[in-house]
């Protein structure tokens, strides 16, 4: 199933150790943008286990990242003090019930329908937001302060520094792929996956599948809602473009884009893209059209994303190791 | 006369102006192989998909140990101790053989909403994922994946899967279809070994392998019951000499 080998943990260590050490030697600018990419990561992984393991192609996933980070500005936004602990707890916990209302409507349906319902959801959400004076329109909202960290009166981290931040994401990137991993591995796990490649057996099996997969609907939009939460506490400024449709395709070219159904392939495929939305214009004024090729050279050549690269590579070359893993 | 384990009243299955279950009513003995036989479109595996939850029925009740089950859902049968193979083999293709029976083994728990210690500890789901392979005569090819294996191993992984539930109840259906002879004797075998213990209701095409098996046998002809009785029976039955044998010499000619 999702089993990860020795040359993949290795490889995931030295990326970890070089995110770890790229404040020291980066700008203050590209701390920022990998700040933002490490976010995005916490979401696109959190599809992953929607598209990846569960099988459900959710095309509304941005609204729950959209509802955390507008339910922290708008519960939390013109506070002096912003308790983290306090606000991330109601944060999460709204757009948990979100996405199990959200999510209860929508597994009743599959495939294509799946798909046109939780769009439906995120478009409802994002006129909402859109449309209501009282949380800014279109125009979005502010924050005017960050969350205090602080333990008994001790501030542990400061978010107004930008390194602080930094390492407050990369700590939260790293936990979320440790949480998934290890309900991946656990019983659950192994049912979601199942079901993804076979659903009616599994059910035949004596599994109540729908409940499977709310589950899982629902610990996504959560895990996205943390996402939309801190990059509400990174930015201090939410738009309504954050729910839109947009946003949820991106997001699912990232997770295809990185290779699906593996956790760190999300997180390389986001990596990829933004780097490319970055720099790419520097060169040239046509750099969409060179993105849209690179995206269909990798999905017509690389069926699995990069991280079935990486898993190819690291197969030829440590081929001893044998890995059961499968596509 | 024995427990009856499963009773079916009155049982209709319509699909539009279709009726592929035509008031059945039928009662299945603890402990006895009941075979199903019927020519093919007879509606023997849509009579499986009601006894399994798969579809529900138009009219009518199924009662498993007394307890009404009409309405029960795939899950629910499996759970109260019905386990079910499929006549178009259903596995999960892209996992290995211990994986696919993993899934049925782990269908122990009380739940398998477990999020936190990693399911390969789990010793009594291994012990009983191993059981199933071993049965079913796949104890070696454990670790390879199910959509590599030859047609008929992947039959008997249909039926090892199945076993992981360790059902009290089985419906089989067509379990020896596309076998070689080789392959379908081991099965007939272990047929023969479930038997001894537990409750099977048996769908097969192959005569030499029901009238081996079969302690009664039951002939549907379009969704209806056309004669049930023991093995001696329906061999001498000129009905169903008419309506299905008849058709089977037929067709070989
Ligand atoms: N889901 C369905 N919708 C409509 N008609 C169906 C459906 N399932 C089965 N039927 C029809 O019901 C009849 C009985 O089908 P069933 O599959 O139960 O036959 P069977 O006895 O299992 O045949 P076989 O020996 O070919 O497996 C057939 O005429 C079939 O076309
Ligand atoms: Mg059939």
């Amino acid at each position: 199933m999702h089993t990860v080998t020795r040359p993949i943990i290795i490889f995931l260590c030295l990326c970890l150790a070089l995110l770890l050490l790229f404040p020291m030697v980066g700008s203050a600018f590209y701390t920022g943008l990998v700040t933002k990419i490490m976010i995005l990561s916490i979401f696109t992984i959190s599809l992953d286990l929607l598209i990846g393991f569960t099988g459900l192609v959710s095309f509304g996933h941005a609204a729950f990242f959209g509802i955390g980070a507008y339910l922290l500005a708008i519960l939390f936004g013109d506070l002096e003090h912003i308790n983290y602990w306090w606000s991330l707890t109601l944060t999460l916990s709204l757009t948990g019930l979100a996405a199990l209302l959200v999510g209860w409507l929508c597994i009743r349906t599959s495939g294509i329908y799946f798909i046109m319902l939780t769009l439906a959801f995120a478009q409802m959400f994002f006129y909402f937001f859109f449309e209501s004076p009282r949380f800014g329109g279109d125009d979005g909202i502010f924050m005017m302060n960050k969350p205090e960290i602080t333990l008994a009166t001790r501030q542990l981290v400061d978010l107004d520094n930008e390194h602080d931040f930094y390492y407050f994401v990369l700590a939260w990137l790293v936990g979320v792929y440790l949480f998934l991993s290890m309900i991946l591995r656990a019983p659950f796990g192994h049912v979601l996956i199942a079901i993804k490649a076979n659903e009616q057996r599994v059910r035949a099996l004596g599994y109540s599948t729908p409940h499977y997969k709310l589950v899982s609907f629902v610990i996504a939009g959560t895990i996205a809602g943390l996402a939309g939460f801190l990059e509400a506490a990174h930015t201090s400024f939410i738009t309504p473009a954050y729910l839109g449709w947009h946003e949820s395709g991106m997001a699912i070219m990232m997770v295809i884009l990185g290779g699906m159904g593996t956790l760190f392939g999300p997180v390389i495929g986001t990596f990829i893209v933004v780097l490319l939305q970055d720099f790419l214009p520097n060169f040239t004024e046509h750099w969409k059209l060179i993105m849209g090729g690179i995206i269909i050279f990798v999905v017509l050549f690389l069926p699995n994303g990069i991280a079935g690269l990486i898993y190819s590579i690291s197969n030829r070359f440590f081929s001893r190791e044998n890995s059961g893993r499968e596509g | 006369m024995s427990e009856i384990i499963l009773r079916t009243e009155h049982l209709c299955k319509n699909f539009g102006g279709l009726k592929a279950t035509d008031d059945v009513s039928l009662e299945f003995e603890r402990g006895k192989v009941h075979a199903i036989l019927g020519p093919n479109g007879a509606g023997k595996t849509t009579l499986i998909n009601l006894l399994s939850g798969e579809l529900l029925p138009s009219s009518g009740r199924i009662l498993f140990k007394g307890y009404d089950i009409t309405d029960a859902r795939p899950e629910k049968v499996s759970r109260i101790g019905i386990g079910r193979s499929f006549q178009k083999t259903n596995i999960l293709p892209g996992f290995s053989c211990l994986q696919n029976c993993w899934i049925g083994a782990q269908s122990c728990l009380i739940t398998s909403m477990r999020f936190f210690r990693p399911a390969k500890h789990l010793r009594m789901v291994h012990r009983r994922a191993d059981h199933a392979l071993q049965l079913c005569g796949l104890s070696n090819k454990r670790n390879q994946i199910a959509g590599t294996m030859s047609y008929g191993e992947q039959r008997q992984l249909e039926i090892a899967m199945m076993l992981a539930t360790e059902p009290e109840l089985l419906l089989l259906d067509e379990p020896l279809a596309g076998m070689g002879t080789e392959e379908s004797q081991q099965v007939t075998a272990l047929l023969k070994e479930l038997a001894k213990e537990q409750t099977l209701i048996l769908i097969e095409h192959d005569m030499d392998a029901v009238f081996s098996l079969a302690d009664r046998i039951t002939v549907m002809v379009d969704g209806a019951e056309l004669e049930t009785g023991s093995v001696e029976q329906i061999r001498n039955s000129q009905a169903v000499q008419d309506a299905y044998l008849g058709h089977d010499e037929e067709d070989a000619a």
